[in-house]
């Protein structure tokens, strides 16, 4: 069953991905809330179409391929992979389950529809790069899709891998920046200042834009239009929140990885719920995404 | 299997010269073979691959951990990666990028870290490691192959294109002193015994294996009968030569180009006490950093002689 491609309404397709991974997390009673709420959207719009895949084939060698390297927000792209029809939803319950198929962090060897193995933060864009050089030496028109984090580009290796993708031209390659401005200990601007992000992917050569990260179309048309540019790598810096859409997490400070009750969570499903019919009779009213 | 030279002397070509040419043949029927370097072509002698495939040539100037995640990313594309660094920053360096993007995401990548130990010579205490093999070797799953010469660095790189997972192969550069007979093979994770001994077994790796086959000469004019093994693969380590040459002769002395700790002493003598504990002395660096001098300096600097070789063999046997 593959739920995304029967809906075709970017806006319900988020709202689904966030319910199912707020209810996946749920299950647990801890996580990381915040990074996963903040890339729900970029998820719905790579996975609706912009993304060449086939659930039915995970291993399919011409599809692209997306290296999570925020390896944390695991449980939103796990939510993404079951509607898509990866997997069954029911196997979402082995979330952080000993002995199971979906870790805390990326695992390609053990979660159907994963490309890369990530959780320490900065190696993604390397394996990104490594990957789309590969299908560029297979000839292959593929694009590779990367996700970083904000706090993740206080590593020095994500500017060894910037560096590289200019010089070498890589051009299938498109990297999002989720700019939630909140990392592990606080907010971005005081544990780490990170200046213009835009800017600073520019100067080293790439095309860049800031897009509102929380807003499906805006993602679309920064996606395609990235893809039309064959020889130089693109980045899209994703103006989101942290913890976006989930009440007890959006605009709280320590919401990287949270502890929470289930009477917490249980509100929050049901805020979301609400959020979903919404965009759900926004699309019926020809008003949707 | 293996055949060994008559007489054991500096043989004309440079391991990199070998290493270079067989990739370059194998690169001719293997369109898959990726190599990549860190601004250091001009040391490893990669300088005609990179002329002759450029397409398959990587340079990734001088960032290390760059070039390890993306021969993870070439490896998940069905390529065959070889990079190099120096021994100190393919390893040290990069033990993260080693252990998650290759080793724990299960991709099939090729290290090659050149200029092991004293080989380091000039580049000093900043270049000269000693801790490679020993940073490394508590990576699940990962083999650790130190090349002897250059007839095994043609064999087993040729294997190598064949083979899933990690490799980490510490090489000395430039002339070393040849062992084995052109033709030889070899059998990543089996020891070659070189000579055979009754009273002591030692076990070497790199260019300690001349200075041991030097030393069995020496203890022979002493009357002592010395076994001497090339321990090429460091891990896994080859636990059966290890358990036999403890039940025939009773005593063992190692010797690496590298610090003792965590080094081919550590993996032998892990083996031997849960196989058959007997004496193991060590000959190696002595948990000490690098400094600049000649290598013939720096050998006699860290006690990495055929001399030292028989002086911990006669103190294994005494401890018999």
């Amino acid at each position: 069953m593959d739920l995304i491609k029967e809906t075709k309404d970017l806006g319900v397709i988020a709202e689904t991905i966030r319910l199912l991974t707020l209810e996946t997390l749920g299950n647990l009673g801890f996580g990381h809330v915040g990074g996963a709420m903040s890339i729900v959207e970029t998820l719905a719009v790579l996975y609706s179409g912009e993304l060449k895949c086939d659930p039915s084939n995970p291993g399919w060698e011409q599809r692209d391929r997306l290296v999570m390297s925020k390896g944390h927000a695991g449980p939103a792209l796990y939510a993404t992979l079951a509607l898509r029809g990866y997997f069954p939803k029911e196997m979402l319950v082995e979330l952080n389950q000993g002995g199971g198929r979906l870790p805390s962090h990326c695992d390609m060897n053990k979660t159907p529809g994963v490309d890369m193995t990530t959780g320490s933060l900065g190696q993604g864009i390397s394996s990104a790069i490594g990957i789309a050089l590969g299908a560029r030496l297979n000839k292959a028109d593929n694009t590779t899709y990367l996700v970083m984090g904000d706090g993740e580009l206080d590593e020095g290796q994500v500017w060894e891998g910037v560096m590289f993708a200019s010089h070498h031209k890589l051009g299938g390659l498109i990297a999002f920046v989720d700019w939630n401005k909140q990392q592990l200990d606080g907010y971005t601007e005081d544990v780490m200042k990170l200046g213009n992000i835009e800017d600073k992917f520019k100067s080293f050569g790439w095309q860049a834009v800031t897009v509102n990260g929380h807003d499906p179309k805006a993602i679309k048309a920064a996606v395609e239009a990235a893809k039309a540019i064959k020889d130089v790598p693109s980045a899209i810096i994703l103006d989101t929140k942290k913890g976006y859409g989930c009440n007890f997490a959006e605009d709280v400070e320590a919401n990287h990885h949270m502890n929470f009750t289930k009477e917490q969570m249980d509100g929050a499903i049901e805020v979301q719920k609400k959020r979903l019919e919404e965009a759900k009779q926004a699309a019926n009213n020809g008003k949707g995404v | 299997m293996f055949t060994i030279k008559e007489t054991f002397e500096k043989t004309p070509n440079m391991m990199r010269e070998v290493y270079c040419d067989t990739l370059m043949a194998m690169a001719k029927d293997n369109e898959d073979i990726v190599v990549l370097d860190s601004d250091l072509i001009s040391s490893s002698g990669m300088k005609p691959f990179f002329k002759a495939y450029p397409d398959r040539a990587i340079q990734c100037g001088v960032a290390e951990a760059n070039m390890i995640g993306i021969a993870s990313g070439l490896s998940a594309m069905g390529k065959v990666p070889f990079a190099h660094s120096f021994g100190c920053f393919a390893s040290r360096r990069v033990v993260d990028q080693i252990m998650i993007s290759a080793a724990y995401a299960q991709q099939n990548v090729r290290i090659l870290g050149t200029d092991p130990g004293v080989t380091a010579a000039y580049n000093g205490g900043t270049h000269m490691p000693f801790e490679d093999m020993g940073v490394l070797r508590s990576i699940p799953e990962i083999t650790l192959i130190e090349f002897t010469d250059p007839v095994m660095v043609e064999n087993i790189v040729r294997q190598l294109a064949g083979l899933r997972g990690v490799y980490y192969l510490r090489m000395a550069r430039k002339n070393v002193i040849g062992i084995y007979g052109e033709g030889s093979t070899f059998d990543i994770g089996k020891a070659n015994m070189l000579a055979d001994g009754k009273d002591v077994s030692i076990i070497a790796s790199g260019i300690m294996v001349a200075e041991a086959l030097k030393a069995a000469d020496l203890l022979k004019a002493d009357g002592v009968s010395a076994r001497v093994v090339d321990m090429f693969t460091w891990k896994p380590v080859d636990a059966e030569m290890v358990e036999h040459c403890a039940k025939t002769t009773g005593a063992i002395v190692t010797a690496e180009n590298h610090n003792i700790i965590g080094g081919l002493g550590s993996a032998v003598a892990e083996a031997a006490v849960q196989k058959c504990p007997v004496p193991v002395e060590m000959v190696g660096v002595k948990d000490r950093f690098g400094q600049v001098g000649t290598e013939d300096f720096l050998r006699a600097e860290y006690n990495l002689t055929a001399a030292a070789i028989v002086e911990a063999a006669k103190k294994a046997i005494s401890r018999k």
